[in-house]
């Protein structure tokens, strides 16, 4: 008779405990509290799928998503391409290489509620040197602590600073995997540069970039700290992203059984969205 | 279709070669008939790939002009010179289909449809790929690949010379040879100029009209199979082509005769030069071992591969290979060996430097 190794499962206990006590614990406790009711006093009541209908059914939730949705949207649609224009700007050889590199990293190496100070601070109208530029230089009248426009501009700016990077990064190890073979046949055949970048190098870059759409949808479909340090959600709600309403609603309010049900939905749309786009994309390699 | 010449060239990677070693290619002069097949033979790093980017336009000389018929192609980029080129690994546009990929390059030039059709289907029976002609190319297997790349400098009727660049090296040794001889049917039935790059001297004797062996950035001998195996110009080309290569034994020569371990070696004819390092080369098939040989020797190996045997004898410390049919001697066995004079030449420092007797 055959006798399988088991061995194999303690090597990966020590993983299963890692994550069974930061991940799939702590994901438990919301499940247990986004079922119940309580009124203080740590005593819990059964409540069913109540608060879930509550959440797909408020206006605040319809609201925050619709921000949301409009937040990770727009940065997808000025970073994909943003990133891919640059990712095929840069040199493929010699000493720029390196500098290119080390200088499109260096955006993501900072840690982001810096980068929601730095961006609150530089364009503060007084003592922002952006701020001070619109304002006093150029006449616009630019202040995102008032101004609803001005705010999302601002978040939508600092996204695209803080993450094109990444896009680059991804984009330009797709392109400089393509052998030069594939340049050199179509110069041969004729192709014009459009040709060869529709034909040759989108398709070559199809993977990295369907990675790099899937990363940069996460990120910003979670987004918290950049816009909490920068607007705070304001002025009023108006960049109240999902993360920084569910926060208010968890930590602000205290509502436990709303704000677990929130994450769960909030969860599973993050899930869905992912699963759909990236089956979509690898459809037709099987 | 034209006559391609190749006018002094000479080409270096580096920005102000000074030396001879700077370059990669040092002064080829050169001119490939319309219509032939040729071969551009040699070892790894000889300069053959960098030779065919010239002349397909990827790389611009450092010196020396390209002329296709009388036109001076010197400066023109590669899609204004009408040539083909099929590389090492096939190059496909994996998004699109078979036909696609075919009918890419005409329509780059704006070929009308009716055409393109015509010419791709044309081009599809006589590669065997009409039945795949739907299938999105990415979906094929290397050989189909390549016969794409193939197909995609076919299908132009006005290119002046086809090349390929070791199109072999990622095929199915079984397949290599349909591949090949597949070409070799090609090249009779459209005539057109095909250049063949290899390190294989298979692939290049079995394709090639006319083989120009290369070694360091230099063309050695330009010739027939026939003419490379049985009067190498250079011992390089000798001990390259053949297997085992052609024996190169150092010897002294006196009299006016070459003398190997003192016996006198009868030549194929009168010795034309006799200054510097001086050596015979005679090819393992014209070693004889009986008892009129005068070179005495020691069997160190003998490995009979089927219709003959390979035979390595120890002379002092000299190695000397012979293919024999006859009785195989055993490991260790003293023999007796000599040369077939009509094939047995002396070189001085590599050059041949015998005159064929004339008959």
């Amino acid at each position: 008779m055959k006798t399988e190794n088991q061995r194999g499962w303690l090597f990966v206990l020590p993983v299963l405990l890692l994550v069974a006590f930061n991940a799939l614990i702590p994901l438990m406790t919301v499940v247990n509290y986004s079922v119940q009711e309580t009124f203080g006093n740590n005593q819990f009541f059964w409540h069913g799928l109540g608060w879930f209908e509550d959440i797909l059914r408020s206006e605040r939730f319809h609201a925050a998503l619709g921000r949301q949705l409009f937040f990770t949207f727009t940065i997808l649609a000025i970073e994909i391409p943003l990133g891919v224009i640059i990712a095929l700007a840069m040199p493929r050889k010699g000493f720029w290489v390196p500098v290119c590199l080390v200088l499109m990293a260096l955006p993501m190496l900072i840690p982001w509620n810096v980068v929601g100070s730095m961006w609150n601070i530089f364009t503060l109208p007084e003592i922002g040197l952006l701020g001070y530029f619109l304002n006093d230089v150029l006449g616009v009248n630019y202040d995102m602590t008032q101004q609803p426009v001005a705010a999302w501009i601002t978040i939508i700016v600092m996204d695209v600073w803080h993450w094109t990077s990444l896009v680059v990064l991804l984009a330009y190890a797709g392109l400089v995997s393509i052998p030069d073979a594939y340049y050199q046949a179509a110069k041969i055949d004729g192709a014009s540069n459009w040709s060869v970048f529709r034909y040759i190098q989108l398709p070559k870059m199809k993977r990295v970039l369907t990675i790099a759409i899937l990363l940069r949808f996460m990120d910003s479909f979670n987004i918290y700290t950049e816009p909490f340090t920068l607007t705070g959600g304001g002025p009023g709600n108006s960049t109240t992203l999902l993360s920084i309403d569910l926060v208010k609603i968890a930590l602000g309010q205290f509502d436990l059984g709303p704000a677990a049900a929130m994450s769960l939905i909030y969860f599973a749309i993050t899930l869905a969205v992912s699963w759909l786009f990236y089956t979509l994309m690898t459809k037709d390699e099987q | 279709m034209a006559e391609i010449r190749l006018k002094s060239l000479r080409h270096s990677y580096l920005p102000s070669p000074k030396a001879a070693e700077d370059y990669a290619l040092k002064e080829i002069n050169l001119a490939w008939d319309d219509g032939g097949a040729y071969a551009l033979l040699g070892p790894s790093g000889c300069g053959k790939t960098t030779l065919l980017n010239i002349i397909s336009g990827l790389l611009t000389p450092s010196e020396g002009r390209i002329l296709f018929d009388d036109t001076d192609v010197t400066d023109l980029p590669p899609d204004q010179r009408n040539i083909a080129q099929v590389f090492q690994f096939p190059v496909i546009y994996d998004t699109m289909t078979v036909y696609d990929n075919l009918a890419f390059p005409l329509r780059n030039r704006g070929v009308d449809e009716a055409q393109v059709d015509a010419r791709v289907r044309e081009i599809a029976v006589m590669l065997e790929l009409e039945d795949s002609l739907r299938t999105r190319a990415s979906h094929l297997t290397p050989d189909s690949k390549q016969k794409i790349s193939m197909g995609r400098g076919l299908v132009r009727d006005d290119v002046n010379v086809i090349m390929f660049d070791e199109p072999l090296t990622v095929i199915d040794p079984e397949l290599k040879w349909k591949l090949r001889s597949k070409l070799k049917e090609l090249h009779q039935k459209i005539a057109v100029t095909m250049i063949y790059v290899t390190h294989d001297q298979t692939e290049a004797l079995t394709f090639a009209d006319q083989v120009v062996v290369m070694q360091d950035g230099e063309i050695v001998q330009i010739g027939t199979p026939v003419e490379l195996f049985e009067r190498p110009q250079h011992t390089f080309v000798g001990h390259f082509i053949g297997s085992p290569g052609m024996n190169i034994l150092p010897c002294e020569v006196a009299q006016n005769a070459a003398w190997f371990h003192g016996c006198n070696i009868p030549l194929e004819g009168p010795i034309k030069s006799k200054d510097g390092r001086t050596e015979i080369g005679v090819r393992p098939e014209f070693v004889i071992m009986d008892d009129n040989g005068c070179i005495p020797g020691t069997v160190r190996k003998a490995a009979d591969i089927g219709r003959h045997a390979v035979v390595e004898v120890m002379v002092g410390n000299t190695q000397v290979s012979a293919i024999t049919d006859g009785p195989v001697p055993e490991r260790g066995d003293d023999v007796y060996l000599r040369f077939d004079p009509e094939q047995t030449r002396l070189y001085t420092d590599g050059w041949i430097a015998t005159e064929r007797a004339l008959p």
